[in-house]
């Protein structure tokens, strides 16, 4: 399977299954995502794709198969779950902001208790990344006096706070209104620009074409096709991806 | 007419015809109960004997000190200070278990919440207090305590405590007190956490925070504020019930109470005073947490 450089892939998915009860979620995935590479999932809702990167930093657990990050193993019960978490950025559709607390100590909340970075430096290392999404003039503030899109932006420097090595995305534009979409996918392309590694959960297929490597495809918990954006876009191997690209184009 | 002109003003709340009703109703209700009072029973209203029982002169120093019934609220106070800090240890302890993922933490919060709310409050206080005063005290010691030691002799102590001599008679007299409280602040705590968003545990996990970080910094501080109404209503219930441990002969201000009341047979301004000073305990807290539930609020905006 395609590998970023050649080297260690940074997260190395092999034959994963999951049910929920009789339902099976994910049936014999595999894929690789080596240093640098930007993968986007996409298919259908329900076919599984924020369940595999929920696997990844065990939000949701596996049953079958193996999940490397970084050369590690992950699985349930695991007992240092959290040291993988640190190396692992995550951002949620629904923001997920802690909403007791403002803008910047979302931030340095995870270097403080994690890493027993001192409070003004964790505050600094907050800043740079708040720069970075365009919004540190907000960060005396409460989550809940930001708009949707910058909730969103506050997330992505949340999870870069922890300096991981890669970033998922789970959907992260589907719970904003139009307006607020371009600026946070401006700052994804930014992060993408800058050699992050990133697995984008998402609809948005000019985004995809844009930053991807990869493009996977699924569709009832199976990857169906695999390929670039551009092999993918125009010309699809698959009836199911023909389909889906069919539907969402017709608007 | 245009947009700048002032909104109607809003009607003014009168009271009706209905209202005057019901308030002479209620007079008449408190009228007949004074009359009742006053003309039929034939009752002797003598507060000034009840009333000495709040301070006294001190023979020695001719100072005017606090007398039973003061003594008795100052032990309901700290009853109830001791009482809540401790149910609100166990309960934030047991209302976590009560969620947690864990099959045994489960079944041992369940049952001790199924256990003390199923049973009499009385009744568990006799149960525990014959136990915990007759085996557990003697095994942890609390008996042995120097009471002419530094820190038992102590203004400190005094304050805290109160007379050390009644020590272990207050601690056990406190422990029951929280053991049963405790169960309903479980319950409360249990659905303030359940009642958190989830992505909340998710966010909080991805970004690598310790199931003990994750439930300290993120869960908790937003539970708490969620449960505060009806945390502070179970902390003034605590004020109430602690009348209870009378029973098991505590000095606290409904046992004092009932010796002022056979002493000066004094029974009706015994309790009325008594209820008074309850009152004026209960609703002093309940202003303080009506204060701190508006502080919450406006904190979380």
């Amino acid at each position: 399977m395609a590998d970023g450089n050649g080297s260690t892939p940074l997260v190395d998915i092999a034959g994963v299954c999951k049910w929920y009860g009789e339902f099976c979620a994910l049936f014999d995935i595999n894929m690789s995502v080596g240093s640098g590479e930007k993968v986007v999932v996409c298919g259908p809702s329900g076919s599984g794709k924020s369940t595999i990167i929920r696997c990844i930093n065990q939000l949701e657990q596996h049953q079958k198969g193996t999940i490397l990050v970084e050369g590690r193993e992950v699985h349930p019960g695991m007992k240092n779950i959290e040291e993988i978490r640190r190396d692992v950025g995550m951002v949620f559709q629904s923001f997920n902001l802690f909403p007791h607390m403002t803008i910047l100590d979302n931030l340095t909340i995870g270097p403080v208790r994690n890493r027993g970075t001192s409070k003004s430096e964790a505050a600094d290392l907050a800043m740079h990344y708040l720069n970075r999404v365009h919004i540190a003039e907000q960060a005396e503030k409460y989550p809940a006096q930001l708009s949707g899109g910058q909730q969103q932006r506050v997330a992505i420097a949340r999870a870069l706070c922890m300096q991981p090595k890669i970033m998922l995305f789970d959907e992260p534009t589907s719970a904003l209104d139009p307006e607020m979409i371009s600026g946070v996918l401006d700052v994804m392309i930014e992060l993408a620009d800058d050699g992050m590694t990133m697995i984008c959960v998402t609809h948005e297929m000019g985004f995809a074409r844009k930053v991807a490597d990869r493009i996977i495809f699924m569709d009832h918990g199976e990857i169906v096709e695999t390929g670039t954006p551009d092999a993918f876009f125009d010309n699809p191997q698959t009836d199911r991806a023909k389909l889906f690209l069919s539907q969402l184009l017709a608007h | 007419m245009d947009r700048n002109t002032p909104p109607p003003p809003a009607p003014r709340k009168r009271l009706t015809v209905t209202d005057y009703i019901l308030f002479a109703m209620v007079a008449g209700v408190i009228a007949y109960a004074a009359y009742r009072v006053n003309d039929v029973l034939v009752y002797n209203w003598n507060w000034t004997r009840v009333l000495d029982f709040l301070v006294k002169e001190d023979p020695e120093s001719g100072s005017v000190v606090p007398n039973l019934l003061l003594q008795g609220l100052a032990t309901t106070l700290r009853l109830a200070v001791w009482a809540t800090i401790l149910a609100t240890v166990i309960g934030i302890v047991m209302g976590y278990w009560r969620t947690s993922a864990n099959l045994t933490l489960r079944i041992i919060s369940r049952c001790y919440v199924e256990l003390i709310r199923n049973i009499p409050p009385v009744v568990f206080i006799f149960i525990f207090y014959f136990f915990i005063s007759s085996q557990i005290f003697p095994a942890l010691g609390v008996e042995d305590i120097d009471r002419d030691g530094a820190f038992a002799s102590s203004t400190a102590f005094a304050i805290l405590f109160g007379d050390p001599a009644l020590f272990s008679n207050f601690l056990a007299g406190m422990v029951c007190l929280a053991l049963f409280e405790a169960a309903y602040i479980t319950e409360i705590v249990r659905a303030g956490i359940q009642s958190i968003d989830r992505g909340q545990w998710e966010a909080a996990r991805a970004i690598g925070l310790s199931p003990f970080n994750v439930l300290r910094d993120i869960i908790l501080p937003q539970a708490v504020r969620k449960i505060l109404p009806p945390l502070a209503g179970q902390f003034i219930t605590l004020i109430k019930d602690s009348a209870i441990v009378s029973l098991i002969s505590i000095q606290e201000l409904t046992f004092l109470a009932t010796e002022v009341a056979a002493t000066t047979t004094k029974v009706f301004e015994t309790w009325i005073l008594v209820g008074g000073m309850y009152f004026v305990l209960c609703y002093s807290f309940a202003v303080l947490f009506a204060h701190l539930e508006r502080r919450a609020k406006r904190a979380r905006r």
